[in-house]
């Protein structure tokens, strides 16, 4: 079946039932989405659908024909992080660093919707993914951060 | 013609002042707020479990609010009220109502100032209250911790926005009358009609409304809506596969979840969540007194499976929900085997499409369910794809029923919650 | 001016120089370095060319032990190196924990890392650019002092440049440390005590291969067990007909109770995973687990060695008030975000694990036994999991990968567990018990103290296959060797049981108690956790009867200067002098120092209480930490916050469940954790350097303290003392009551 994953459409070979999860992974080697738990309980398999976060882990492929979906590889790379990243990583958001992916898509997906978004509205927004090292507020402040950078690149226009 | 207007208008005019005379109560003298000392410890303690049993918490709280300060928008038919604050703070609480206002409010829904109450706050149910019970819980609200706090100005559509119409709607539906046992029955049993017809106010969610809102008299408990939930049927109409008992009604009041009827939902989980802090015995008598009237009801024989070719519900059902759902075990932390759920065999999807849209988000700390929602990944179309399927697998009479409406009002709702985070 | 060659320089000098190892007299292979002087993990790999090697291009590779667990030591052993070795942190290339390539030095636990492998590492670094000076100096014919060091080169004052490669003929380095060797100033310091990022973050922010989840070898197979529904149930009956035909499946692994089942791709795997379990029969257990609710009378029922940990008692001068508690801790699970995995290879006679285990050498010493291969065959690379905190299902997963590995020779097989077989099989943080009495005099001190814990073992960690899951497993099972104490100033349950506050008369006991209901071992801080939490709640509850504020109490017993400038900092940085909580908040102070031999750390914390509901919510944390000689600061203030977060998600909510077969809480709904729901809004740390003393492990100095400062502030939010961990919602409704 065809996907259409960071802006290219992939050709997979999967069971329809498969979640997105191992599709990424295994058919496409992208590293960014994680298994955690696969019941969707910790976010740590984050992919945007349409926009939107979502968990790729109970996600079958089959219901994904039509939608775009976009991965932390879509977003940006070491050489050229997209603002989220570069924020996490100029604010070191990481302890172990394994909810970072998860982290960065949960909040993308807010920012896409809002980037002038309150601390409340931030914080329900990550409600779905967990940190067990305990780096939360380093991640909120990261948020932040690619929230004001995301702002001013819209106020330029660009 | 003038002269036939002219009529009209007079009999409109005495119709309205009929009303305002019909619904005018004094203003009660305020008071300064009662001091804890003024209240026997036992009454208060009495009045906690009481105020557990009634869920004052859940509606006069308002999502990240301070106790009971009121505040949470209910959504009705007629629109938008806002609950009140019932703290006891003399400016915007109860800090200045006697125990004669208060039980004037529950029992003819008249505030302190005498105006008329919305019966948004069912005082239809609480009319039936104990002069003792009354006390208790007036002695509970007034020892609580006072709270500052107004409300929004409630959005009701014209004329639902002028009080005194209310005295109408009591005139057609509600009389003022204390609870009467049935002497047929046990102390159990009546302690339980007890409660239920009253401050546990059941009906409140799980009777269906006529048009201008009132309790269907002739179908208590038969089934209702509240705030884009369905409340099923908890008597001979109860569409649970597996027949409700009075055991399994207490376990599932006491914990939230039973076995073979899944986890408390939406706004019954609130309620669920408020029973923790009543006693054994009340939840016991309220468990006895629906079991009485649930009738026989059979369970209902889980249909073959459809023999129609593999459809995409069936492809979603196995990819997304076959896991949770078949494998790990059931409730109270794993989802219910859908041929025992409630939600697949009501008369209507509106559960199904709430759950499966929005999903039980993990929410606090505490143990508790958490389902992934599907709205995100799902269109509408796939949506109802699935439920039809599951209804048709798992057996409900009218499998196609306003599946789509209820799919568009879930992910309507969803849609809304999301935008605000 | 173009690098010169040591060769060359050599033949254009025309002059014989022989350059003698440093240490003066030649070293005979047959005797034995002298070690006993060596810091750190020298001891055990006293050789410079264990921990640096330069080749002859300059490519400099630094060596260790340890392992990165997302705690930052890559990051800060780079920096130690660079800095001794005076090249940019970029330069070296760091290997961690490899069974084939570095110095022994057991587990990555206990804080070690910075004191043991940092301090080994920065001596050997020292001593290296030592070298590589002496010999410039007898090339470039310049004095030490006329030359300086420029990012892999000397040079000389005439501007001539050696890089590092040229200077270093083969074997220079094998030389024995010098456990006098010159260390750099912290006056000097380019790279230490600066905030470098991260060497790691920016791949696992932008997807690069960072996991051992990530790992990808040509050929790989997926791989998943199936593990017992009960503990100790044995398996009946099997029908693995149906099983091995499921699409993709290449076979079932059985052996004894032992089960697992490999196909090519992931979803596959995991489908037939479940079709195994449903598959399989298996016989009820013998014993039953104890009761949930009776956990803790379980507990003290069973025997126990009573260790005395300490014992200064005297009289008591003049009697004054006594006071008791007693404070209980659930069975708390390390709960690590992504689940135990590993990736296993047998090839020609050699088995290599990729692992995130903590300990490379002990599983590797365990994988062999249970293969029954000469350790020499077998190895284990560490490469990153998620965070582990302690002992987790990481051993096991190398383990289970090895022995399916073994049944597929020359295949590379990767095994993921499953959430659930996490949550159910990794050995948890013990539950454990403790009373303290104490007596204060007229003036308020404390003139006498009495502790006892009770615990079982807080290592299983292999070492044996016995204590392999899959070993306990085998249709020839290895027995798990019996539970010893850990011996103090390290300790186990006992670890932290000794207040550092100066008591006159004290005596504290540990009861060991072997048996262990449930699987159980190292989890961050171990036995720490509990007992500082006890001895700084029940300090509070002392100060409260002495009339005195809780910070003002603590210095008054205070004598290590080190100690007393974290509680003053981590107090003023709260504002804790003359500050009233608001109504429903609580202000909370506790202080510990890790193993009284690491890291201190104090936190103030404020937490709000919602009376009708019993919910506690954190509202702000403060917390002054003295490690030593800091080497990233930021990458230290990392760690504590994290402390603080996750011990708070521990103390205020954290408890396993278990029914008679077994753990029940088996993913995030029944085993909750803190969410962002309940984060609090700041904490802020503060770091108090201490250039050139020795470095002090942080990595678990601060959940302690945040669990009594959390107790602490809820106490004064409720008047209501709660002693029994985790201090959750419930307990704290039911102690303030209506």
């Amino acid at each position: 079946m065809i996907l259409n994953i960071n802006g290219q459409q992939q050709t997979v070979d999967a069971d329809p039932d498969t979640p997105l999860l191992y599709v990424l992974r295994g058919e496409l080697g992208l590293n960014g989405a994680k298994y955690g738990c696969g019941l969707g309980q910790c976010g740590a398999c984050t992919v945007l659908v349409d926009n939107r976060a979502a968990f790729s882990c109970i996600t079958p492929v089959a219901v994904l024909a039509d939608k775009r979906i976009v991965t932390l590889e879509g977003l940006g790379s070491a050489d050229n992080p997209g603002p989220l990243q570069h924020a996490f990583i100029e604010e070191q958001a990481a302890q172990c660093g394994y909810c970072t992916a998860g982290m960065i898509m949960r909040a993308e997906g807010l920012l896409r919707r809002n980037n002038q978004p309150a601390e409340a509205e931030i914080r329900a927004a990550m409600q779905p993914n967990l940190c067990r090292c305990g780096t939360h507020m380093r991640i909120l402040r990261a948020v932040r951060r690619a929230a004001a950078v995301i702002r001013k690149n819209a106020e330029a226009g660009q | 013609m003038r002269y036939v207007a002219l009529v009209l208008v007079a009999l409109a005019m005495l119709g309205t002042g009929g009303l305002v005379w019909l619904g005018w109560y004094p203003a009660i003298r305020p008071v300064q707020p009662p001091a804890r000392t003024s209240f026997p410890a036992a009454s208060i303690e009495r009045g906690a479990r009481l105020a557990a049993l009634g869920n004052c918490m859940s509606c006069h709280t308002a999502a990240g609010g301070a106790a009971f300060a009121g505040g949470r928008p209910l959504q009705t038919p007629f629109g938008t009220i806002y609950a009140s604050n019932i703290t006891p703070d003399p400016e915007s609480g109860i800090g200045a109502w006697s125990l004669a206002a208060f039980v004037r409010a529950l029992r003819q829904g008249v505030d302190r100032r005498g105006q008329q109450l919305y019966p948004a706050f069912p005082y239809d149910h609480f009319t039936k209250l104990t002069a003792a019970d009354d006390a208790d819980l007036y002695a509970f609200l007034m020892t609580r911790g006072a709270v500052r706090a107004g409300k929004p100005g409630n959005e009701l559509s014209f004329p639902f926005d002028h009080r005194f119409l209310i005295a109408g709607w009591k005139l057609l539906f509600f009389r003022a009358a204390p609870f009467r046992p049935d002497p047929a029955r046990d102390a159990q049993w009546n302690r339980g009609a007890y409660l239920v017809q009253g401050l546990a106010h059941c009906g409140a969610c799980h009777t269906p409304r006529n048009l201008l809102g009132a309790e269907e008299a002739g179908h208590m408990l038969s089934g209702g809506e509240v705030e884009g939930w369905y409340a099923y049927a908890v008597n001979g109409a109860s569409p649970a596969p597996v027949p409700w008992s009075a055991d399994s009604l207490y376990a599932f009041l006491r914990h939230g979840w039973q076995p073979q009827h899944g986890d408390a939902l939406g706004p019954m989980r609130e309620v669920t969540d408020e029973l923790a802090g009543a006693p054994d015995d009340d939840l016991r008598a309220i468990a006895v007194y629906i079991a009485s009237g649930l009738g026989k009801g059979a369970m209902r024989p889980v249909p073959a499976p459809i023999a129609a070719p593999a459809s995409s519900g069936e492809t979603l059902y196995q990819g997304a929900c076959a896991d949770c759902h078949e494998k790990r075990g059931g409730p109270p932390f794993a989802g219910i085997d859908l041929a025992r759920s409630s939600a697949t065999h009501a008369p209507n999807a509106i559960d199904l499409a709430n759950i499966i849209t929005g999903g039980i988000p993990a929410s606090g700390e505490e143990r508790a369910p958490i389902m992934p929602g599907f709205g995100v990944v799902l269109t509408g179309r796939q949506t109802t794809e699935l439920i039809a399927w599951l209804r048709a697998r798992f057996g409900a009479a009218h499998p196609r029923d306003g599946i789509a409406e209820a799919v568009q009002a879930a992910r309507a709702k969803t849609g809304q919650l999301e935008a605000a985070r | 001016m173009t690098a010169l060659s040591r060769r060359a320089l050599l033949a254009a000098g025309g002059a014989l120089v022989v350059s003698v190892p440093l240490g003066g007299q030649a070293q005979t292979p047959a005797s034995p370095p002298d070690t006993a002087n060596l810091p750190g993990s020298l001891k055990g790999a006293p050789y410079l060319d264990a921990w640096i090697r330069i080749d002859s291009d300059g490519d400099i590779t630094v060596f260790t032990g340890k392992a990165e667990l997302g705690q930052g030591i890559k990051t800060a052993l780079l920096q130690i190196a660079a800095e001794e070795l005076s090249v940019r942190v970029g330069r070296p290339r760091l290997v961690t924990a490899d069974t084939a390539l570095t110095p022994n030095e057991g587990y990555t636990a206990g804080s070690h890392s910075l004191q043991d492998s940092g301090t080994a590492i920065r001596v050997a670094a020292a001593q290296v650019r030592q070298v590589l000076l002496q010999e410039a100096v007898a090339i470039l014919q310049h004095p030490a002092g006329q030359l300086r060091l420029d990012d892999g080169a000397v040079v000389g004052p005439d501007g001539r440049r050696i890089n590092y490669g040229a200077l270093i003929p083969p074997g220079i380095l094998h030389v024995v440390a010098r456990p006098d060797t010159q260390l750099k100033a912290p006056a000097s310091f380019i790279v230490i005590s600066t905030n470098v990022p991260r060497v790691d973050i920016p791949a696992k922010a932008t997807g690069g291969q960072a996991y051992v989840q990530d790992m990808r070898l040509p050929g790989m197979l997926h791989a998943r067990v199936v593990r017992p529904p009960c503990q100790g149930s044995r398996l009946a009956g099997l029908d693995t007909g149906a099983v091995a035909a499921m699409a993709g499946v290449t076979q079932v692994v059985r052996d004894g109770d032992f089960l697992a089942v490999v196909a090519r791709k992931e979803f596959q795997a995991i489908k037939a995973m479940r079709a195994l379990a449903a598959a399989a029969r298996w016989q009820a257990p013998e014993h039953a687990l104890p009761r949930q609710a009776e956990i803790f009378t379980h507990l003290a029922g069973l025997p126990a060695q009573d260790i005395k940990v300490l014992d200064t008692r005297r009289p008591p001068g003049a009697a004054g008030r006594t006071l008791s508690a007693r404070y209980t801790r659930a069975y708390q699970m390390h709960g690590s975000i992504g689940p135990s995995c590993a990736v296993a290879q047998l090839l020609d006679g050699v088995m290599t694990i990729w692992t995130h285990t903590q300990g490379v050498y002990p599983d590797r010493a365990a994988i062999a036994e249970l293969l029954d291969m000469p350790p020499a065959q077998v190895r284990c690379i560490h490469v990153e999991g998620s965070g582990c905190y302690g002992h987790n299902g990481a051993d096991d997963a190398a383990a289970d990968a090895a022995l399916i590995a073994r049944a597929a020779p020359g295949q590379p097989v990767r095994l993921q567990w499953m959430r659930e077989q996490e949550n159910g099989w990794e050995p948890m943080g013990p539950a454990m018990a403790s009373e303290v009495r104490a007596s204060l005099d007229a003036s308020g001190r404390i003139v006498d103290w009495d502790y006892a814990v009770w615990s079982n073992t807080h290592s299983t960690r292999p070492g044996n296959a016995g204590s392999l899951l899959a070993g306990q497993l085998l249709a020839k099972p290895f027995t798990p060797p019996p539970p010893k104490p850990i011996p103090m100033p390290e300790g186990g349950g006992d670890r932290n049981s000794i207040p550092l506050y100066a008591l006159p008369s004290a005596r504290v006991v540990y009861h060991f108690i072997p048996q262990m209901p449930l699987r159980v071992s190292a989890m961050r801080g171990l036995g720490a956790y509990m007992n500082v939490f006890s001895i700084e709640s029940f300090i509070d509850e002392l100060a409260l009867a002495a009339g005195a504020d809780p910070v003002a109490f603590r210095l008054r017993h205070l004598d290590d200067p080190r100690a007393r400038a974290v509680v003053a900092r981590a107090a003023e940085g709260f504002g804790w002098a003359g500050a009233k909580p608001a109504a429903g908040h609580g202000h909370g102070f506790a202080f510990a120092r890790y193993k009284n031999l690491a890291a201190y750390c104090a936190v103030a914390v404020e937490i709000a209480v919602e009376r009708e509901t019993g919910r506690t919510r954190l509202v702000r944390a403060v917390a002054a930490v003295d490690a030593g000689q800091v080497v990233n600061p930021d990458g230290l203030r990392n760690q504590v916050e994290g402390a603080i977060l996750q011990s708070s998600s521990w103390t205020l909510y954290e408890s396993a469940t278990f029914d008679a077969a077994g753990v029940t809480s088996l993913d995030w709904s029944s085993y909750p954790i803190m969410r962002f729901d309940a984060v609090p809004a700041s904490v802020e740390v503060h770091v108090i350097d201490q250039p050139d003393a020795p470095f002090l492990g942080a990595g678990e100095c601060g959940q302690g303290p945040a669990a009594a400062a959390v107790a602490n502030a809820m106490a004064q939010a409720t008047g209501k003392r709660l002693r029994d961990l985790p201090l959750t919602r419930e307990k704290v409704k039911a102690a303030i009551g209506v």
